[in-house]
């Protein structure tokens, strides 16, 4: 019989085997209900042909597409994070791992998902193994994610064994019958000897260095299905680089999403500390940061270059029928910068100033809308929208004025979100994964709304696309539930290898640094 | 080997869309619902549409010095074709003749090929295909089949990518002709249905390799040029300039 410290018992074990809380019934009874409905609606799609969605000639790649590059990307969440963060010894990452792995295994059963309801005839998925021909970027996609896949399974796994040998050890003598055969099949007689352990860490140490080339292929990899083509907009180098970087971005969006959840349903503050969130947001930060450097970069050289099959997409994007969607996605990501970064650095004092209000946030919200009105209506009325104060034209005043607010709202939450630094990452986190989404959707739709020798089309998802689109984001969390619902949410055998560290550093005398002598301070 | 190769006066060229119908019927290209085509889904592996495409009108410039041109447009056959580089599973492949070939049975209806040609010319099966009442009854029977092979103006199923092939199945038709009378085959045998119908004679087929052919003759007039010469596929289509 393996130990296991008792607060981990009562806080992980033991709620794995009490009955499910009528939240949690409700809450999977409406998932299943929105999951069955999407796969009706693939299945009358199968039936009746994709002509049920809204793609057309030259829009052949629509949602699920988008769907696919972005449940993709979710699952860099993960494995990627938890192996960098592995490798480096970031101690702080031990409560994280294995929610971060979940997401990855499941975001990537998802993903591939998208491209067989994405297909003409599915049932020739095997054609692309029985005649697969290696030089189509869809065989290295299809290569890269399989392996990705297996090794994000092993990866998983590995750190499960011993957590499963607890769960066999400490499995209610009650608890139905095939939990017991599980959890002893997936332990594979683990006894936690000192023979066990060094193997196990040896594969996970090895694991962790092999899943990091092969998680960044995989996203590169789908940039290049892109790149590789002669399409304007997508024949580009920086393809590569800038998905992988979203493609972390928007894995730690999903991270924070997950880990809070399973935080709060499961009352793990304990486990998943203020440490945990500051880190994790700082590695946030820097994603955010570099999206936005490679998102600028990616667009200045076709608005520079001014080609004249390229110009008119950045020009779609900038003002024409894609603008809604990326102003959205710039504006959601200047937002979750903002609540990232600013509240922290309000200080508390500054509540004695009103616009620090959370009052004139709403204001400030409703100032904005009253803008954006005026703005749509002297859009329809153009001869209202030309007048010209002075030298300065109207709309750009209202322009002007709607960035004020829009900051105005952001001093205005800056002290809410300072005292509720949790919520602010959520907030931060539900803001990019949606962003992200429209990403990909802005990268994807209108370069096929655009092509070079057929006129120019507009592309709008159909019920059919939204209700798939709907039905894959239940099986996801209803994959993440099932699999949270047998396993414990944080590694709990990490976590005690992370105390027992602790405690032997927090014995160690730290010498206090020798000032002048030292080679790198000390002067010839 | 011939390199197959077709040349289009655009001064002889009417716009009467007498190709478009040609093959249309030799190829067995099933027509859409009026909705469908106002969707973009209307398939036509020969299509004339007005040239520039995007401009906005079909007249180009200020009235009254206004012109209208129309470019008339079959698959390149590119030498350097981007659709089979980024097949995954063959179904679409050149011969050593140069033509690009389309496997209803091998395709699986991933549309990276339709995503990859500059062109625009592949186009998809979005539904299962539809005659009018009878019409299933004239279909044209010159269909490539065997084992895991459907081509030409076999009848596709829903979900594949289909393309205009050059009418491969009338070069088959020639070359079995040649041989049942026991004869060397000529080039000039064999022309697609589209260069048989134009009512201008704008069109020109035969072999590229061949010095002493028209298109070879008419490749080096000072009013040749191809579609997107820029992208680098070299297309295997070859217009002559307007004026």
């Amino acid at each position: 019989m393996l130990r296991v410290d008792s607060t981990d018992k009562t806080k992980l074990i033991d709620p794995l085997f009490a009955p499910t809380s009528r939240k949690f019934r409700i809450g999977t009874g409406i998932l299943l209900a929105i999951f069955a409905w999407g796969l009706f609606m693939y299945i009358r799609q199968v039936i009746l042909g994709l002509g049920q969605t809204g793609m057309d000639r030259p829009t052949y790649w629509g949602v699920y597409m988008v769907n696919f590059i972005f449940f993709i990307g979710i699952s860099h969440a993960g494995t990627l994070i938890s192996a960098i963060l592995r490798v480096t010894g970031a101690e702080w990452r031990r409560p994280i791992t294995r929610v971060a792995e979940a997401i990855t295994a499941f975001a990537l059963i998802v993903g591939t998902l998208q491209i067989v309801i994405d297909m003409g005839r599915p049932e020739r998925l095997l054609y692309a193994i029985i005649y697969g021909r290696v030089q189509s970027p869809i065989l290295w996609d299809i290569i890269s994610v399989t392996l990705y896949f297996l090794g994000s399974l092993t990866y998983l796994y590995l750190p499960l064994i011993p957590d499963a040998a607890l769960l066999r050890d400490h499995c209610p003598a009650d608890a139905p019958a095939w939990r017991h055969k599980l959890y002893s099949l997936l332990s594979l007689g683990w006894r936690g000897n000192r023979e066990q352990w060094i193997r196990l860490e040896k594969a996970i140490a090895a694991m962790a260095i092999f899943i990091i080339p092969v998680a960044v292929s995989v996203h590169s990899i789908i940039s290049w299905i892109l790149a590789t083509t002669v399409q304007p907009g997508w024949h580009s180098t920086i393809f590569g680089p800038y998905f992988v970087v979203g493609a972390i971005f928007s894995g730690i969006g999903a991270l924070f999403i997950a880990m809070t959840g399973v935080r709060k349903s499961l009352g793990l503050e304990n486990y998943l500390r203020p440490l945990q969130y500051r880190n994790l947001t700082a590695l946030f930060v820097t994603m955010s940061a570099i999206w936005f450097y490679f998102t600028f970069a990616e667009n200045l050289g076709i608005a520079a270059g001014q080609q004249i099959d390229e110009f008119p997409i950045l020009a779609a994007k900038l003002w024409g029928e894609f603008s809604v969607s990326f102003w959205a996605m710039i504006l959601l990501m200047a937002a979750s910068f903002w609540i990232l970064v600013v509240p922290g650095r309000i200080p508390d004092s500054a509540k004695r100033i009103p616009v620090f209000r959370p009052r004139y946030a709403w204001i400030s919200a409703s100032a904005a809308v009253v803008v954006f009105m005026v703005i749509k209506i002297s859009s329809l009325a153009p001869a209202a929208a030309s007048l010209a104060i002075g030298d300065i034209n109207l709309r750009s005043i209202l322009w002007s004025l709607m960035i004020i607010f829009l900051i105005g709202i952001g001093l205005g939450t800056g002290l809410w979100f300072k005292k509720r630094p949790v919520t602010a990452s959520v907030v931060a986190s539900v803001l990019v994964v949606i962003g992200m989404w429209l990403e990909r959707w802005n990268i994807i739709v209108p370069t096929m709304t655009h092509p070079r020798l057929a006129p120019f089309s507009s592309y709008a998802p159909t019920l059919t696309e939204i209700s798939i689109t709907a039905g894959s984001v239940a099986l996801f969390v209803l994959l993440f539930l099932g699999f949270f619902r047998l396993f414990p949410a944080i590694s709990i055998w990490e976590v005690a290898e992370g105390r027992v560290i602790d405690k032997a550093q927090s014995k160690v005398a730290i010498p206090q640094p020798e000032p002048s002598d030292h080679w790198m301070t000390a002067r010839e | 080997m011939a390199k197959w190769s077709m040349v289009i006066d655009l001064d002889k060229c009417v716009a009467c869309q007498g190709c478009s119908i040609a093959c249309r019927f030799e190829n067995n290209t099933p027509a859409v619902k009026p909705d469908e085509a106002v969707a973009g889904r209307a398939i036509r592996w020969n299509d004339v549409f007005p040239y520039p495409v995007n401009a906005g009108d079909e007249a180009t410039g200020e009235y009254p010095n206004v012109t209208t041109r129309y470019m008339t447009r079959p698959c390149m056959h590119c030498e350097n074709p981007p659709c089979i580089k980024v097949c995954p599973v063959q179904a679409t492949f050149k011969d050593e003749e140069g033509l690009v070939h389309q496997n209803y049975k091998r395709c699986i209806g991933c549309r990276f090929c339709t995503v990859a040609c500059p062109y625009a010319v592949r186009y998809f099966n979005w539904r299962e295909p539809e005659w009018e009442e009878g019409m299933e009854n004239f279909l044209n029977p010159d269909k490539i089949e065997s084992g895991g092979v459907s081509e030409g103006p076999a009848v596709r199923p829903k979900g594949v990518v289909e393309k205009c092939t050059f009418c491969i199945h009338r070069l088959k038709k020639a070359r079995a002709r040649a041989a049942a009378e026991e004869r060397d085959f000529r080039p000039d045998e064999y022309v697609p249905a589209c260069v048989q119908t134009c009512t201008g004679k704008a069109r020109y087929f035969g072999d590229l390799d061949d010095p002493n052919s028209t298109v070879s003759q008419l490749a080096s007039d000072t009013r040749a040029f191809r579609l997107l010469e820029d992208v680098g596929t070299h297309p295997k289509v070859i217009y002559l300039q307007e004026g």
